[in-house]
């Protein structure tokens, strides 16, 4: 009971990260209706310029945690962002209207560029950062000495999710942008006649989904003290898992589907073999895929001729 | 509103304009070089620390600022200007001293972009009509020629491919690079069957690869069985996993189908990874045994008890270089079987059946074509080849471990198909001679490979989305053959 209600936790704890990067997925997949694969490695990225900023607000004496992890969350969706609008503007629009599979393979091309990139620039090794946050609560301690403790990171994590999942939702819901962006997803062409700049409005859509992905990338590099350039590729896939569980285009979906490959994820670790936990996350994306392709949430879609 | 109207209207603001712009895209370098050009993460003593390399960011601020306003001002119709401004800015580059040489490769890169685009420009403007559509159209019609001249030139290539080892220059790393290069070339080929052909794309096809080479690597290991009676196993095998994953995914549609198949080859490298006792996980199967002789004579200088020596057999010499020989010819049949078998079931009805599920799947289904079983067919013949070329790898290389199998393997083979032209043999041949060819060639600036590798598979995507000598010829044409074709072609250029 103990043994599962830690899983529990850690396992809420990897679901938020992953449905921040799930959210990305969900909105590019809604707006333009492709696998934006790259958005793996723009987590990556967050993740390394949280590292980058840890670093120089060190060496600058910011240590205070609450403003040092403020600042390093500015920094990181704000660099990241920039990113992500770029990927969108050269990989992407020149193949607006282009057959379906070429801006997948245009996006499988960028991962790769993106990935070596980061490791041409800041070398192959792992690169750790000190612990930020430390300590936690004990929730229940058994007799034989087994604590069920939940971090202070982990409680951030997690209301960090929180508010902006419901920031977001409020912005989805709620300004010209989100009702230009929901206006986009229905038919670009009849909102670019109607006076929505649809270029723009995609754009934006790319730049929020980036600046969520920087901010699992903050949260993993705090939460695990050590990232590579290579940790986009997994944490994309099983992201674009938890996005189509959840039902693809769906932005509650994909929370939703982020929670719940969270909490597969460390159960299975706990309970059966590590080893295959990998297996566990892609197992589950092709059995949702083969058997409920609508996901959890999501509206069947009607192939049109 | 188009360049020439912009122009005539407002000929006097285009500076101010253009350098606006180019102060955005400025801006945006900036953004994005600051953090990883900028401060570069170096393991100290203490930790990690942060080296300063704001020298380069300025550079290529600058430049990305220059690039952007020679790109405006080709656009708004300055042509002539730019290319004479890039020209003499290549020169400047050549000369000029930078502090890495990655910068000075990425402005001259840069300046030849721009005079190229220039050039493009003005010879559009003095063209009249032009566009996308005219470039799209040119390429086409030297896709269309390229594929004549093979009618003449794959047989000459073919010949200089079974001449090679024999030429003077064929040393041991010729003929090494020339197995590599066809080992790529044979699972291009393979694959165009799914990708090309039936119009799926499989982004998991490393994993048929690896299931042929571990075939062969485990019944040589556990039963002693011999190359030449795994091959034909190792193609069966790999045939099964692709029925057997065909079967569930083959409903999905193209994007998913894509992501499904991803997951499947993962999921065969994890699991050869982690199963330890039967496979040997991360360390892999070594000794696996070389082929011999089609089972009649070794390779060996002392053969073992009850065989012939290759070299004594045929009255030679003994020399290493003999099996490396019989290698490469062995992979050089292998491929051209690939091509051969391509080729003529294309026009068999399945081949048809493949080419229309691509164009237009909802009509075939109406016309009566049972997709699932069409589209598995292309899989598992697909996965086949891969199965072929998987036994080959594992008996050249001696040893196979989980990490040849990687997804990056898989999307390596998919830029041949892709860079190629989806669906065109001479393609796989031209994309591997790049994409595998060149950075042999460049062994010294092999860190800058995969960089430059997935900088190319955008790039083309976004220049032309269907492949570099992409071009379908029809199969069946239903007014007149080759010739009336020709005949309203140049009645099309004449007009």
């Amino acid at each position: 009971m103990e043994y599962f209600l830690q899983q529990l936790i850690n396992g809420l704890t990897l679901g938020a990260i992953y449905g921040l990067i799930a959210i990305g997925y969900t909105m590019v997949y809604g707006i333009i209706g492709m696998i934006n694969f790259a958005h793996g490695e723009i987590y990556m990225i967050g993740a390394f310029v949280a590292v980058i900023a840890f670093i120089v607000l060190g060496l600058a004496g910011i240590t205070w945690a609450p403003a040092a992890i403020a600042l390093v969350l500015l920094l990181s969706m704000a660099f990241t962002a920039v990113y992500g609008w770029t990927v969108e503007r050269f990989a992407y629009r020149p193949l607006r209207g282009a057959p379906r599979l070429a801006p997948l393979i245009s996006a499988i091309g960028m991962s790769i560029l993106l990935q070596n990139y980061v490791q041409l620039l800041q070398g192959a090794r792992v690169k750790p950062i000190p612990p930020v946050v430390q300590g936690g609560f004990t929730i229940i301690e058994r007799a034989d000495g087994f604590a069920v403790n939940i971090s202070y990171l982990q409680i951030l994590i997690i209301l960090t999710t929180v508010a902006l999942m419901a920031g977001f939702t409020a912005l989805i819901n709620g300004t010209p942008l989100g009702r230009a962006q929901r206006a986009c997803e229905q038919d670009k062409k009849m909102a670019g006649l109607l006076g929505v700049d649809v270029d723009r409005t995609i754009s934006l859509t790319f730049v929020m989904g980036a600046a969520l992905a920087a901010v699992a990338g903050v949260m993993v590099t705090m939460y695990y003290g050590v990232i590579d350039f290579f940790i986009g590729f997994l944490a994309g896939v099983k992201a674009f898992t938890a996005a189509v569980l959840g039902g693809i285009g769906s932005l509650p979906g994909a929370m939703l589907g982020g929670l719940a490959i969270g909490l597969i994820e460390a159960f299975w670790s706990g309970y059966f073999s590590i080893e295959y936990k990998d297996v566990a996350a892609f197992s589950i994306l092709v059995l949702v895929l083969i058997f409920r392709p609508t996901g959890l949430l999501g509206r069947p879609e009607i192939e049109k001729v | 509103m188009t360049a020439a109207t912009l122009n005539a209207g407002a000929s006097r603001s285009v500076l101010p304009a253009a350098l606006k712009e180019a102060a955005i895209a400025a801006v945006v370098a900036l953004a994005l070089t600051l953090p990883f050009v900028g401060l570069r993460t170096v393991d100290s003593p203490q930790g990690l620390t942060v080296v300063t390399r704001f020298g380069e960011v300025a550079i290529a601020v600058a430049l990305v600022f220059i690039g952007r306003l020679g790109l405006v001002l080709v656009r708004e119709g300055y042509a002539a200007a730019v290319l004479g401004a890039s020209i003499a800015a290549a020169v400047v580059f050549w000369l000029a001293p930078f502090p890495t040489p990655p910068l000075r490769v990425i402005a001259l890169g840069g300046a030849g972009v721009i005079a190229i685009r220039a050039a493009l420009k003005l010879r559009d403007m003095r063209g009249g009509a032009a566009g996308q559509q005219a470039r799209d159209n040119r390429a086409d019609r030297f896709a269309a020629k390229v594929q004549e001249l093979t009618r003449w030139l794959g047989p000459l290539v073919v010949l200089f491919a079974v001449a090679l080892p024999f030429m003077p220059f064929a040393g041991r790393s010729v003929i090494d690079i020339g197995i590599l290069l066809l080992t790529y070339i044979m699972l291009g080929w393979g694959l165009n069957i799914i990708v090309g052909y039936a119009g799926l794309l499989d982004l998991g096809y490393v994993a048929f690869y690896a299931v042929g080479a571990y075939s062969y690597a485990l019944l040589a290991q556990y039963f002693g069985w011999s190359f030449w009676a795994c091959l034909p196993l190792a193609g069966v095998l790999a045939a099964m996993a692709g029925l057997m994953l065909g079967f569930p995914v083959l409903r999905l549609r193209g994007d998913y189908f894509a992501i499904v198949t991803l997951g499947f080859g993962e999921i065969i490298r994890i699991v050869l990874l982690n199963w330890y006792d039967f496979t040997g996980g991360p360390n892999g199967i070594s000794g696996i045994p070389r082929p011999d002789f089609f089972g009649i004579a070794d390779f060996t200088r002392n053969p073992a008890e009850g065989k012939v020596a290759f070299h004594e057999m045929f009255g030679l010499e003994f020399d290493p270089l003999q099996r490396i020989i019989f290698l490469y010819y062995l992979i050089l049949v292998l491929a051209l079987a690939v091509n051969f078998f391509t080729l003529r079931i294309r026009k068999l009805p399945i081949g048809r059946a493949w080419e229309a599920l691509r164009e237009d799947e909802i009509a075939c289904t109406a016309l009566g074509i049972d997709r699932t079983r069409i589209k598995l067919a292309a899989f598992s013949i697909s996965a086949m080849w891969g199965g072929f070329a998987g036994a080959f790898f594992a008996t050249r290389q001696g040893f196979i471990s989980p990490e040849s199998f990687t997804f990056l393997e898989s999307a390596i083979i998919l830029a041949i198909v892709v860079l190629g032209g989806m669906g065109s043999q001479v393609g796989v041949v031209v994309a591997t001679l790049i994409v595998i060819g060149l950075p042999e060639a460049f062994r010294e600036l092999s860190e800058y490979r995969m960089l430059a590798f997935g900088m190319g598979m955008v790039l083309i995507m976004v220049w032309r989305p269907s492949g570099l000598l992409a071009h379908r010829e029809p199969t069946v044409l239903l007014h007149g053959g080759r010739d009336a074709r020709r005949k309203r072609a140049a009645a099309e250029a004449r007009a």
